[in-house]
């Protein structure tokens, strides 16, 4: 007797679509789905602010008919879906048009302004894993003693002050004080045009360019608002870290690994932290994404010109068509890091693979 | 162990920021200045309306007429040596000065100088409206303003419009020269330069530009061939540092030469430091409160002349205000041609009681105030809360971004409004224009002064201030300026207040920096440090 089996569609292999493509295609949909969503939302605020664009490019005092030749121009005659469509159609060739303010097309903006951040996002993130992991680690292995209650209040320090406030403080004492680190600003202006731009990260083009002197004076720039900041995600990754590594330490595999003579190190390090390390790797992804978005008040008191400082400044100047190549910048480094971390958590954990 | 690499690290990472050297003075020939500059959106001065913008295009080009920094308010020849006026007083014909080059070496000459005025008429950007007003449109401009050769401009107006009047035009950014030949070399589908110009220079001043990145600085490098000698710095860097706490540290450890926006708090504190020389200039900007006319109380002139009696004008100039503002409530500002310096109202609460209760309004009113979230409009607006309130009239503050807030003006949708203004070009008609002139008070009215955001209605006045600038008897002229300013001081609905000064703040090294009462009088070229 002739037995026929049949697979439900997409599970079994050999089935068509091939669950491979299935997944890829959903990931597709959700993804252009929320860019979509981020775009309409992002739009749709800026049209209800109650800021007029061409007065934002005019100013006070243009002719009427100049006035209505640049609403024309800006399109803010049509009907609103009408002005999304259009963007939407533009952005979809790649042309994510010019800034309404300085007629610069926005790609090169955030060519401009992206690496800023980049910047000073890695390097405070970088600070943030490197002080913040060990730090949620000590605490949670010396719970309730000192080591805790100090990173406790380090990381309640770190979620209660204002950045600003932190920015200014560290300015007058480390800089004005002390004499430690360089003012606000990427570089001193007798280092400037010395280097070349070519990835436009001040630290990696002087050390490409194998100068020395500016490596040295970019880094004395980035220390004070790269480590504020870095104290800040610190704070986060040392609280997450704490927590997680608590749940692990009282788990039995612990104590049996304890029971079997392992030292205390390979215990915690080894065995625990590696199980923390999965959840973890979200949370460090979504804080270095969360820096990706510009730090607006740091870089404001740091005169640092990132993407931050540039989204808030065009959308006070109902400049949507920067705010909008901003954000889109701003989603693109969001989703990519949570598909990267998506990625190392089936690394770090066989279960998912 | 493991935890020894990570021990390693920190004090790795901790010696590296320790051991960075400390900043470097600024270079000795660079002139390094701290200022918002993030209002720039073009530096073609075909279009720079913008204060910081202004600044920058005075410094990069000659213009037609223009004031000097060796006297501020005197109006001499630019690229024009001389001038004549013939034909009725409506044909101006000037002669180009000789042996002036553009930074790329091209001669100055009239046919740059008519390009560059048919340039601002055919772009018609914002400021177009300062020569437009002249009567040259895009069809006549060709043939009313001319190069007849070389070295002579004429150009031909199409109204009676007296002579100083239509120089100081010519003194405005819009008079500016550009280099015919290279702004033409990067023209783009009939664009006339303007992509290129937004981002480059094309000038015969002091200073060519080298970089401007918005938001973020403006360089620019000394032109040695200018006509009065090379500036005395060779560069001059000019960054944009938002927070003012952050230009008086960089200020006070010798990072930057010169701060441009402290605040009156910090300048206190700044005051003890003998590193650091406070400048002080006067300006021509005035900040006033507009009264909508279409607002039941506010329409009343009784209620009208009660807030004028409600401001304590001389409380805040002599205490927060003090060293940036000066009482003045006229609408053409003090140090020039025709201006009103009586300063009639200070604040009497009784007599101003006595106003309302005259207008039927004894127990005041409610009412709100439109300001900028920003210094100084914040203080002001609290001090008028406070005074008004003694009378009864209750004020409700409603701070926002500026520009929100002159939206809001202009679709006359305010209360009260506190704002500030700044002429145009240094004839009184640039103010008497927007103060005095409301030829058209419908809601679709096409052009919006600020008579009209505030709809007052003003028939006559309009026909007094039309009169005035087609006077050609300079006495004459300032008389009608004065009675039309003392008209407004005593009724209408504008109280102006003050007129502001600029605080600079430089390292003592720094001299001869010059801030002339606008803000396209600002020179970088005699400075020495």
């Amino acid at each position: 007797m002739d037995v026929t089996v049949t697979t439900p569609a997409g599970t079994g292999r050999g089935a068509w679509p091939p669950a491979f493509v299935v997944r890829v295609g959903r990931l597709a949909v959700t993804i252009a789905l929320t860019f979509l969503g981020l775009l309409f939302v992002t739009f749709v605020i800026g049209r209800v602010l109650p800021i007029d664009p061409a007065l934002a490019i005019l100013g006070d005092r243009a002719l009427p008919h100049v006035y209505e030749r640049v609403r024309h121009e800006l399109g803010l005659d049509l009907p609103l879906y009408h002005q999304f469509w259009n963007y939407l159609v533009k952005a979809l060739r790649g042309d994510l048009g010019s800034s309404v303010l300085t007629g610069r097309p926005v790609i090169a903006d955030i060519r401009q302004f992206f690496p800023a951040t980049l910047e000073l996002a890695t390097f405070a993130i970088v600070l943030g894993v490197v002080l913040g992991v060990p730090m949620g680690v000590w605490a949670a292995v010396a719970r309730g003693r000192w080591p805790d209650h100090l990173v406790r209040v380090l990381v309640l320090i770190g979620y209660s002050v204002p950045v600003f406030w932190l920015g200014l403080v560290g300015l007058l004492l480390f800089y004005a004080r002390l004499d430690l680190v360089a003012g606000p600003g990427r570089l001193d202006v007798a280092y400037e045009y010395v280097v070349e731009p070519w990835s436009g990260i001040v630290l990696l083009d002087s050390l490409r360019a194998g100068e020395l002197r500016v490596f040295r004076n970019a880094l004395a720039h980035i220390v004070l608002p790269g480590s504020i900041l870095g104290y800040l995600s610190l704070a986060y990754i040392a609280r997450m870290t704490r927590s997680f590594m608590l749940a692990e330490l009282g788990q039995e595999y612990v104590v049996a690994a304890r029971v079997k003579g392992l030292s205390e190190a390979r215990v915690i390090w080894r065995h625990a932290l590696g199980n923390v390390m999965v959840p973890m790797v979200t949370v460090i992804a979504l804080s270095y994404a969360y820096l990706l978005e510009g730090a607006v008040l740091t870089e404001t008191v740091f005169a640092w010109p990132g993407l931050g400082l540039y989204i808030t400044h065009s959308l006070f100047n109902a400049d949507m068509t920067a705010v909008l190549g901003g954000t889109l910048i701003v989603g693109v480094a969001f989703v990519g890091l949570n598909l990267f971390s998506d990625v190392l958590y089936t690394f770090f954990d066989p279960r998912a693979r | 162990m493991v935890t020894r690499p990570l021990r390693l690290l920190m004090v790795g990472l901790l010696l590296a920021s320790l051991a960075v050297p400390v900043a470097a003075d600024t270079p000795k020939d660079t002139l390094v200045m701290a200022k918002f500059i993030d209002d720039i959106i073009s530096l073609d001065p075909a279009e720079v309306f913008e204060l910081s913008g202004g600044e920058m295009i005075a410094n990069l080009y000659d213009r037609i007429m223009m004031y000097e920094p060796e006297d501020t308010t005197r109006l001499v020849g630019g690229v024009a040596e001389s001038w004549s006026v013939t034909g009725n007083g409506r044909t101006f014909t000037l002669k180009i000065r000789k042996g002036l080059r553009f930074h790329s070496g091209n001669p100055v000459t009239a046919r740059d100088a008519a390009y560059s005025l048919q340039r601002v008429i055919r772009l018609d950007k914002t400021p177009a409206f300062i020569v437009s007003q002249l009567g040259w449109t895009k069809d006549n401009v060709g043939d009313l303003v001319r190069a007849v050769d070389a070295a002579t401009l004429q150009l031909t107006i199409t109204k009676d419009f007296a002579p100083t009047f239509v120089l100081n035009c010519l003194s405005a950014g819009v008079g500016s020269v550009v280099d015919m030949k290279e702004v033409q070399q990067h023209e783009r589908d009939g664009d006339l330069g303007y992509t290129w110009l937004k981002t480059n220079s094309a000038g015969s001043g002091p200073f060519r530009l080298r970089q401007w990145k918005a938001n973020d600085s403006v360089v620019m490098e000394a032109f040695p061939d200018y006509r009065h000698g090379a500036p005395k710095v060779k560069r001059v860097v000019v960054r944009h540092i938002a927070e003012p706490s952050a230009q008086r540290l960089q200020l006070e450890k010798g990072d930057i030469d010169m701060a441009r926006n402290i605040t009156p708090d910090q300048l206190a504190a700044l005051k003890n430091n003998p590193d650091v020389v406070i400048g002080t200039y006067p300006k021509a900007d005035l900040y006033y409160l507009g009264l909508n006319q279409k607002h039941e109380h506010l329409k009343k002139p009784k209620v009208r002349a009660a807030i004028r009696w409600l401001v304590d004008y001389h409380g805040m100039a002599d205490t927060f205000l003090r060293g940036q503002f000066k009482v003045h409530q006229a609408f053409w500002p003090s140090g020039f041609f025709a201006a009103l310096t009586e300063t009639p109202f200070k604040l009497d609460v009784a007599r101003a009681k006595q106003l309302l209760a005259e207008a039927g309004v004894p127990n005041g009113f409610p009412v709100k105030l439109d300001h900028a979230n920003g210094t100084p409009f914040m203080d002001i607006a609290q001090s008028i809360q406070s005074t008004m309130g003694q009378a009864g009239i209750k004020v409700e503050l409603v701070p926002a971004d500026s520009k929100q807030v002159i939206t809001k003006y202009r679709a006359r949708n305010h209360d009260i409004v506190l704002l500030y203004w700044s002429p145009d070009y240094m004839d009184p008609h640039s103010n008497a224009d927007t103060f005095a002139r409301n030829p058209d008070n419908s809601d679709d009215a096409k052009i919006k002064p600020l008579a009209w955001r505030n709809a007052w209605d003003i028939p006559g006045l309009t026909k007094k201030a039309d009169a005035a600038v087609l006077e050609r008897d300079a006495e004459k002229r300032k008389q009608m300026y004065l009675e039309l300013q003392r008209t407004i001081q005593q009724d209408s609905p504008f109280v102006i207040m003050f007129q502001s000064t600029e605080q600079a703040t430089t390292r003592k090294y720094v001299k001869n920096f010059v801030s002339g009462p606008t803000f396209d009088t600002v020179f970088y070229r005699l400075v020495t440090k």
